[in-house]
Formats: structure tokens, sequence, C-alpha cells
């Protein structure tokens, strides 16, 4: 059995996970990552993905999230989302509200940079709505 | 002297009145818990965004910090963000506010510096509007939000940011209500820009993350996490607000059954003794009419 430790999800309305788990693969801004016990310090940004979960009891969780921060340390993870939902719960609306908006702002972008930071944004939210909805 | 009939519309609409709000203090009692319920959930997120900011800002050296945090070196124009409440009928919650915020711009004034004003709230607004009503440059309006929800406090502080970016103020201070409990709610102001860095949280995690590994590097996460900590900040002081807001909304309404409850009473107390005044002088009419004859 492996080592487990402590998981917190958090999301500026509530708390949202809050217990021992074995394992979490959070998608950093620089790849996507697994995190487990002892892991070393780090500190890095989350594009929006899925975060899944997996508790001691070989059970899986799964949890959208768009953007946010992991602080890892040896004993812990937290994770501060920007907004987090549960992937059962996902709102398919909201999500295509998001996207539109993601649109909009690759359209308004004046300069380059905002441009490509935008259509970045974008990429990362439709491939995001690929992963969770079936088609 | 008030006819009977005119005492006993009175005491009809103090009745009607105190019916009234009696129901606003339980529903204000109801929406209270509620929104302490929304300040309490959204507690462990700010805190942990505290440590995190403290550790990274800890790293990072004076001249590579972001301009969020080390501000433009003036303080020449100052921002003040005043959120109150959409509504009234709760005290002096909102004059509160107010008055703190208009004793901070009486402050800058005489020494001279700008002041903009940015109203969150019907209220303050209102409040402010006749004295400085020049100073205000935008206001927001949350009448229509039920809940507030952390969107509406990231829209505030993008605003608050973009007006920052275009050199439009060097000083942002936000004025709230905090929440202390159901009878006592204090006018708080916080600096936002340029953030105080967790002086004491920074030095308690120096030495124990030494080797914290940076995805991307320090600088920028900084710069990303310092938006979001005045997003949360924003937050926060709207939801101690809402919590606020239904406490002095309670106490106030309490308050007025109670007047009103009083005020029954001694509007029936001159109601029986002038209808007692009346019988005695129908009665005397009666015996000495009996008694001429």
């Amino acid at each position: 059995m492996a080592q487990s430790f402590k998981f917190e999800l958090v999301s500026p309305e509530r708390l949202l996970v809050s217990e021992e788990v074995v394992q979490v693969v959070i998608p950093g801004t620089e790849g996507e990552m697994t995190v487990m016990a002892n892991h070393a310090p780090t500190m890095t940004g989350i594009k929006p993905g899925v975060i899944t979960v997996s508790s001691a009891a070989d059970k899986q969780d799964r949890y959208v999230v768009f953007g946010g921060f992991a602080d890892i340390l040896p004993e812990g993870c937290t994770l501060l989302a920007e907004s987090a939902v549960h992937v059962d719960d996902i709102d398919r609306e909201d999500l295509a509200r998001r996207i539109q908006e993601a649109r909009e702002d690759v359209d308004d972008a004046k300069d380059d940079v905002t441009r490509t930071k935008a259509e970045e944004f974008l990429s990362q939210l439709t491939t995001l709505e690929g992963a969770i909805l079936p088609a | 002297m008030a006819s009977l009939k005119d005492l006993r519309n009175r005491i009809a609409s103090v009745k009607a009145t105190q019916k009234i709000t009696k129901a606003m203090q339980m529903v204000a009692a109801a929406k209270l818990r509620r929104a302490q319920e929304a300040a309490e959930a959204a507690r462990p997120y700010a805190q942990r965004m505290g440590t995190v900011l403290a550790n990274v800002a800890s790293t990072v050296s004076g001249s590579d910090a972001p301009p969020l945090m080390t501000g433009t070196g003036k303080d020449d124009t100052h921002l003040l963000v005043v959120a109150t409440a959409e509504r009234g009928l709760c005290g002096g919650f909102n004059s509160q506010i107010a008055r703190h915020a208009r004793d901070h711009v009486r402050k800058l004034l005489s020494e001279g510096k700008t002041v903009k004003i940015l109203c969150v709230g019907k209220k303050g607004y209102d409040i402010l509007r006749r004295e400085y009503g020049q100073h205000i440059i935008d206001r927001v309006d949350l009448r229509e939000v039920k809940r507030i929800g952390f969107a509406n406090a990231d829209e505030i502080a993008k605003k608050i940011i973009g007006l920052f970016e275009n050199g439009q103020f060097d000083v942002c201070t936000l004025f709230y209500s905090e929440f202390k409990s159901v009878i006592s709610q204090i006018p708080t102001a916080l600096q936002v820009i340029p953030a105080q860095a967790p002086a004491d949280g920074a030095v308690e995690n120096q030495d124990s993350d030494a080797a914290y590994e940076y995805e991307p590097d320090a600088a920028s996460i900084l710069a990303d996490l310092i938006p979001r900590n005045i997003s949360v900040q924003v937050f926060r002081a709207l939801l101690e607000n809402a919590a606020g807001e239904m406490g002095a909304k309670m106490t106030a309404m309490d308050n007025a059954t109670r007047n009103a409850g009083e005020m029954i009473d001694k509007l029936s107390i001159t109601y029986n003794r002038q209808r007692q005044a009346q019988i005695t002088k129908e009665l005397i009419e009666i015996i000495s009419g009996a008694e001429a004859l």
C-alpha cells in the first residue's frame, strides 16, 4: 500500500476536498504531474483541466478546475483553484459560456502577447471540454 | 385630543408595522445564517492564499516584484473602494462605512492628494454622492445578485487592476465592514495596492521552505498570484459586508419591533383611559339628568 498524504482542494467559495489520498494528478501549466507522498516542495500554476484524486480505498474522484495554484509539500498538497467542481456536477452551459468568453477574448486581444495568452486559454478549455464530455 | 376612532386606527397601523418589522427581522436572521456560512466557507481559501503568498513573496527580491506589490512609488492619487449594502433599513450600517470613508477622504484632500472613489453598493453611493460626487469615478451595482459569488468579486478586482495599469491611481484602499458579531460590525479600511506583504507569515516560513521548486518561476507565479489575492480580499470584504448587513438589519428590526410594542402599550393606555372617561361622562350626564327631574 502506497503511503498517503493530505490533499486539500479549495475554491474561493468553499473547501471541496480535505482528505488523505495516495496520489493526485494535477494539470500543471508546465505539463501534467502526479503528486505522491514525499514529493519535493513545489509550487506550480494550474491550467484548466481535470484533476484525478486517488484516495486510499482505491477510489478515484475527478474534479474539473479552471486555473489556480498548487502548493506541494512532502507531507501534503494544497490546491487553490479559481473555480472547481466535481466532474459529475459540471454544467455544460457554464463550460460553453466560458469557451464563448475565451473566444471573445481572443477577438478582443489588442497585441500579440495577450492574443497568444487568450488563444492558449481557449485551446485548454476546448481540450477540457473534449476530455470530460463524451461526444 | 385624538378621538377614540383615531386612536383605534393608530393602534391598528402600529400593529401592522410591528408585524412587518418582525417578519423582516426573521428574514434577516435566516439570511444572516447563510451569509455567515458563506463567509466561513471562504475562509480556508483566503488563509491558504495568505500562506502561499507569504512563501512566494519572501523568495522574490524587491526589484523583481510586480508593481501591484511595490506600488508606483508615489502616493498622489488614492482610489477608495467603498463597499456598502444595496439596501437600507439596517441601522447605522451603511452610514458607518460611509462616514469612515468620508473621514479618510477629508484627510487625503487636506493633504493635497487626489481622491477617486469607486462605490460598490447603492447605499454608499447615495451617501457619498452628496458631498464627493465629483470624485466618484465608477460604481458597481450588486442589486441583482442574489448570492455573492467569487465572479462578482473578481470583476471588481479586474476593474481595480485595470485602473491601476492605466496609471489612474497609486494607492488603493478598500472600505468595508468587518463582521465581529451580530451586534458589532466594525468599519475597516484595508490597503490593497500596493499589497502589504503578510510580514509575520513570511518570516515563519522562510527557513523551512528554502528549497521550493517553482513551475514556472517564482516571479511569474507571484505576478499571477497577486491579482488573485486582490480578488480574494474583495470577495472577503463583500462576504463580511453581507453578513454584517444582515446582522445590523436583524438588530435594527428587533429594536423597531420593540419600539412598536412600547408604542402600542402607550396608545392602548390612552385609548382605555379615554374610553373610561367617556363612559364616566355619559353616566354623569344620565345621573344629573335624573336628578334634575
